[in-house]
Order: C-alpha cells, then structure tokens, then sequence
C-alpha cells in the first residue's frame, strides 16, 4: 500500500463538513504557518519538499514562489488553476469534489506565504455543482476564523473567491487563464513576462494547480524534508493519477511515485486489469496532448527496466521511445481500439479548443482534423500519412502558447508508433468507419 | 427589456465587489452566466448590451466574450440541453452509440431542438468526468455512466418535469 498524502481522509463520512475535516486534524497546517513560521519560512519548506507543479510542466512550486516579484505597494495574487479540462484528466475535481476543505487550507497557508490578500479559484464552468460545494466550504472556513482579517491574530488578512469559467480548454494555460480573469476571450500571452512577474492586472501572480495547492498542506505537517523522502529523484511526494479507458476500475488514485506502471495497470489496488479479459495495447500517461505508447514500450523502458510511474521513468527515452507523466490523466486502451479513431477525437477536440492567435496551430489543427477524418472513414491516401507527418512538425514550436505542441504530439506518436494501422485503414478504405 | 431582479442584482454587486476598484469588467464572465440563466437560456443582443451597461463597458467587449466561450447560447436552446462528451475516452466506451441513441429516439440532429421545444442535442469536448464515461451535461449536473436504459430514464424525468414546471 502507497502512502497516503491527499486522499488519506477522502473516504471518512462527512468530511465535505467543516467539524468533521477539523476533528481530523484539518486546519493544523494554518495554525503552523501564522503562528509559528514567517512567510519566507513556509516557502522555505516548500521548496525543500520538492514538490513540482502537479498541473502537467511540473516545475518546481517553492522556487515559482520564490521568484514572485514582490515591489512595494503593489499587490500580488494567488490564483488556482482549477480548469482541469485536458482529456483523461478529473483528479483535481475528485479533490474538489470530496475533500474540499484540503484545498481551501492550502490556499490559506499558500496565500499566506505569498502575500496574497485575494486569492481566486478559476474552476471550469462545467463544474458548476462544485462551485457550491467550494464555496461552502470557503464560507465555513470564514465563520470559524481561518479566513477574513488579521486570521488568528496574524494580522493577515485573506478572502477566497470562486471564478467560473465558461467553457474553453485554452483558459487552463496560465496566462489565458488571466486574461479571463478579467473579463477578456481566453488568449494566451506571450511569455515572458512570466506571472510571477506580470500577471493578474498586471501585478505579481502565482498560478498553481489545485493539487498543487492541496499538496502544501501534508507538506507543513510533515515537513519539508520527510515530504521529499517520499519517492525517488525529482519525483518527491505522492501523485494523484485519474484512470479512465478499458480498464476495471476506473477513477482517481493516489500513487507514490516509486510503483510500475504495470503494478498501476494490473493490480487490484489500482486499474486492476484490463476490462472485459481483453489485453492491452496502448496507454496516453499524462493527460491527451502526452505522446501514445504502445504497450511494450509502456511497460518497459528502451533499456529494458521496468517503467516506474514518475516523471523520470516515463520520459525515459524521449519522444522516441518514451512519453510524459503529464497532468497525470491515465487513458488505456485494450486492443479492440482504433488508434486511428481515437487520433482523430483529439485531433478534433484541439481543432475545437484552438483560440485562432497564431496560424500554424489555428490552419494546423484544422488540417489535422480533415486528413485524420479522410483516412478514417476510408478516404485516405498513402501520402496523407507523410502530410500529417509534416503538419505537425509546422505546428510544433512555432505558437505563442503550448497548445500547438499539445496538439502536434498525439498525431506525431499515433504515427510514430502505430503507422501500420494508418496504412492499413489506406489500403483497406472498405473495413474502416463508414 | 428584461432586468435583473433586485436579488440578482444583489449577486452581481457581490461578485464585482471581489475586484479591486475599477476591475469591475472581471465580473463579466460570471455575469453572463446568471444573465443566460436568467434570460430564457440564451443571450439575446439586448442580453448582452444590457450587461454592457450593468459592468459599465462596450457592448463589443461582452460580444468578444460570449462569442469565445462554448457555454454561452447564442440562440434559444430547448428547455433541456444533452450535452454528450465525444472525446477519446467517451468515445472508447461507446458515447456514439449513445449519440446516435438520442438522435433516434427525440428525432432531432446534432445541434437540433426538438418541434415542442423541450429537448436540444448538442456534442461537447471533455468534460473531465472520462473515468465514468459514457456522460453528457444536462444543466448543472452530469450524467454518468450512460446506457440506453438511462436515457430513457433521463427523457421521461425531463418530460415530467416540464409538465409539474408548468
Ligand atoms: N491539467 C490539465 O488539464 C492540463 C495540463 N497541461 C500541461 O501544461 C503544461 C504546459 O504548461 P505551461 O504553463 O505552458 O508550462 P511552463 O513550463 O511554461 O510553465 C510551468 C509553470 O512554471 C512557471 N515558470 C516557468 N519558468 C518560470 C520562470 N523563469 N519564472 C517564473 N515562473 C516560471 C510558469 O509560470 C508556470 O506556472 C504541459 O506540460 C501539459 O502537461 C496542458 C493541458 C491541460
Ligand atoms: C493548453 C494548456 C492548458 C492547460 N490547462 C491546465 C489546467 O487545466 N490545469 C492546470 O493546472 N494547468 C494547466 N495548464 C498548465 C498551466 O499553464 C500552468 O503551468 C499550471 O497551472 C501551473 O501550476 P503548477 O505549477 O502548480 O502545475 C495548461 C497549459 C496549457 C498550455
Ligand atoms: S498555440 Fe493555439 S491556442 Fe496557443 S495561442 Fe496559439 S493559436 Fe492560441
Ligand atoms: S472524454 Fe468525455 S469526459 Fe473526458
């Protein structure tokens, strides 16, 4: 059994409620940091947790916080990114969903180590009855003194406030996120300026992801230094991963960062196999825009190890032969799927979610949609396949923000390591999708 | 023209509140979508001018706005909008067939209202609900795990709903 950091109490009856979530140790991480400790203290500790940005880049939290800009009279703001809309990706929700006072303490010990008055959640839209639930618990925290002013005689002052989005993936990118925050069409910016120097009204803003956030709180528990002992390398501390596909038990899990990715597959305590006895033929780790793997080279490392689940691991052997751990949305696939069919909801889904700014990722994504569409549905050519080979490599690295690359990657692996099924759906137009 | 109850307006100045003075525009996403609740749905131009006046910006700067995000109606919509999840991981547990299900049973095409106006079907991109896929949106709430037998379920409650409603 891994060790449970996030989830531990996720399961105690009641624990959406302020007295049951405090009667479990909740809020102890609060008292710590504004009693105890100095804002620069607690920062301190994050960065010797090693805890990386668990919303997908995976840079390091204590260090983004420590390169908050910090100019005199002028505020600085923490934000939450809790737009969760990359495909195979709902962990952050489930946090939200179960346990949403963890993540309302974290934002109370986070904004306090930032200075951050204000603090905005930007949930998804579509997570509507959530907003409730945060909300609430936002409002008990207050009616128990752990937010407002000067909380516990600190004399700091601090209100949460929940910000729904309207449906668009691109708003989960910091800086289009911003640009909705006030008000604006979800357009990314070009970086830098990074935030932590220019960012919500243009004054020094944090932006982390809600698990991020959530994880601050085990981290001023235990401290810093016992949270680093948890895993291997720069994978420090546990890792919430959401299941979906043909497996058998689908949902979110909290791993420790030293388990294989066949023990996360197999095992009772996590996927537990397969549906349906079926075998399994590939796996997207990290949320849809990570490169597909099939699953030999998922299982096992080009060198022959077993794959770990970690950000290390997974990577191991580059796009080549490797993918990435991601935001952590785990997809698998048995080997009745169609590569080619899942390639093009994907495709479809970033032709969807483009917001138009550069052309490459606006045409590209377009593009990549019609061809996949063609091949599918058995109108296809051989050269299509080295065409879509091409569009990708256009697309990537040449947009302002990530999505183009996040958009390019799937199509790049699909072909990478399935072309045969590409070729195959060429020649044989009659036995595809009609 | 339609205007916001004295509650509603309440809602609003809390909301606009949160900013620092004169970030009031900040309020406007969450301004339109009390107004679509409000306002039948769906943001009429005259919606959307209004909200302009409210926030006190361009009436350009709210067209921008819900002409960019997916869950803002520009035309009216049956009182019961299906929004089906199609991508990969839905569509790997069988959301066509549950598309192709509703589009059969009510009648209608992706992107229709049904002739009484009860029922719209719409397609959507992932709603972050791929572990209890096959799902759709219906209001504030998800559907999950969908089967054939639950959509018959779902139409029947909707359809009594809209009788005890009116
Ligand atoms: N969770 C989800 O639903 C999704 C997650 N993603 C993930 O997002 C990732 C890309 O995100 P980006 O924010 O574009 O990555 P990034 O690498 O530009 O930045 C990561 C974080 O570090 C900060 N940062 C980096 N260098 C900095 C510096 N010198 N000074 C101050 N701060 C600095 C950035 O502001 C940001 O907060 C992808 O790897 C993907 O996995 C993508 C889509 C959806
Ligand atoms: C297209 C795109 C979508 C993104 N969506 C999300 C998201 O939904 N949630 C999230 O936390 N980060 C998302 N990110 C990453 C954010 O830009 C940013 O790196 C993250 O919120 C920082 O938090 P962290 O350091 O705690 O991970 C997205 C990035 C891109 C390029
Ligand atoms: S890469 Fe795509 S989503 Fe990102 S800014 Fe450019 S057009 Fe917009
Ligand atoms: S793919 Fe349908 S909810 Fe994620």
């Amino acid at each position: 059994m891994g060790r449970k950091l996030l989830l531990e109490k996720a399961h105690v009856p009641g624990i959406r409620n302020y007295d049951v979530y405090r009667r479990e140790g909740g809020y102890r991480s609060v008292e710590k940091a504004l009693k105890t400790m100095s804002p620069d203290q607690v920062t301190e500790e994050v960065k010797k947790s090693g805890l990386r940005g668990r919303g997908g880049a995976g840079f390091p939290a204590g260090m983004k916080w420590s390169f908050l800009a910090k100019p005199e009279g002028v505020p600085r703001y923490l934000v939450c990114n809790a737009d969760e809309s990359e495909p195979g990706t709902f962990k952050d929700r489930y946090l939200m969903e179960f346990i949403p006072h963890l993540l309302v303490e974290g934002l109370i010990v986070a904004s306090f180590a930032l200075g951050s008055n204000r603090t905005f959640i930007y949930i998804r839209g579509e997570y509507a009855w959530i907003v409730d639930i945060l909300e609430q618990a936002i409002a008990e925290a207050k009616n128990n003194g752990w937010l407002g002013k000067n909380i516990l005689g600190s004399g700091f002052d601090c209100e949460i406030y929940v910000q729904r989005g309207a449906g668009a993936y691109i708003c989960g990118e910091e800086t289009a996120l911003i640009e909705s925050l006030e008000g604006k069409r979800g357009n990314p910016r070009i970086k830098p300026p990074f935030p932590a120097v220019k960012g919500l009204w243009d004054c020094p803003t944090v932006v982390n992801n809600v698990e991020t956030i959530a994880a601050v709180v085990p981290i001023l528990n235990i401290g810093g230094d016992e949270y680093a002992k948890i895993g291997v390398g720069k994978s420090t501390g546990t890792k919430l991963i959401s299941a979906c596909g043909n497996i058998n038990k689908p949902g979110v899990y909290e791993i420790d960062m030293t388990i294989s990715v066949e023990e996360f597959i197999y095992s009772d305590e996590y996927c537990g196999g397969i549906a349906n006895g079926k075998r399994l033929k590939a796996c997207i780790p990290g949320g849809s825009s990570v490169p597909i793997l099939p699953a030999n080279l998922l299982l096992k490392t080009a060198k022959g190890e077993n794959r770990i689940m970690n950000y290390e691991s997974l990577s191991d052997g580059g796009f080549a032969t490797g993918t990435m751990m991601g935001s952590g949305g785990f997809i698998v696939l048995d080997e009745d799927q169609c590569v080619v069919r899942h390639t093009l909801t994907l495709a479809r889904f970033y032709r969807h979610e483009s917001c138009g700014q550069c052309s490459p990722c606006r045409e590209g994504t377009g593009w990549m949609e019609k061809i996949l569409k063609n091949i599918e549905y058995g109108k296809g050519k051989k050269s299509d396949i080295d065409l879509l080979w091409d569009i990708q490599r256009k697309i990537e690295g040449n947009t302002i923000c990530p999505l183009g690359d996040a958009a390019a990657w799937p199509v790049a692996a699909a072909i990478r390591h399935f072309r045969d099924e590409f070729e195959w759906h060429v020649q044989y137009p009659n036995a595809a999708q009609n | 023209m339609a205007q916001f109850s004295a509650e509603k307006l309440n809602k609003v100045n809390e909301i606009i509140a949160r900013y620092p003075a004169g970030k009031q525009k900040s309020a406007l996403i969450p301004v339109l979508h009390i107004a679509q609740e409000e306002f039948g749905g769906w943001l009429s131009a005259e919606t959307m001018d209004y909200v302009a006046s409210i926030l006190k910006i361009e009436p350009i700067e709210v067209y921008e706005v819900a002409t960019f995000y997916s869950m803002y109606n520009l035309k009216p919509v049956g009182k019961y909008v299906f929004e089906v999840c199609q991508t990969g991981p839905c569509m790997i547990n069988g959301s066509d067939d549950i598309i192709d299900y509703i589009k059969n049973k009510l009648g209608i095409k992706v992107g229709e209202t049904t002739a009484d106006g009860l029922f719209t079907l719409k397609t959507v991109e992932c709603l972050g609900a791929c572990g209890y896929a096959p799902m759709m949106q219906l209001g504030k709430h998800y559907r999950e795990h969908l089967t054939k037998e639950k959509i018959d379920a779902i139409i029947e409650e909707c359809e009594r709903n809209a009788v005890t409603n009116n």
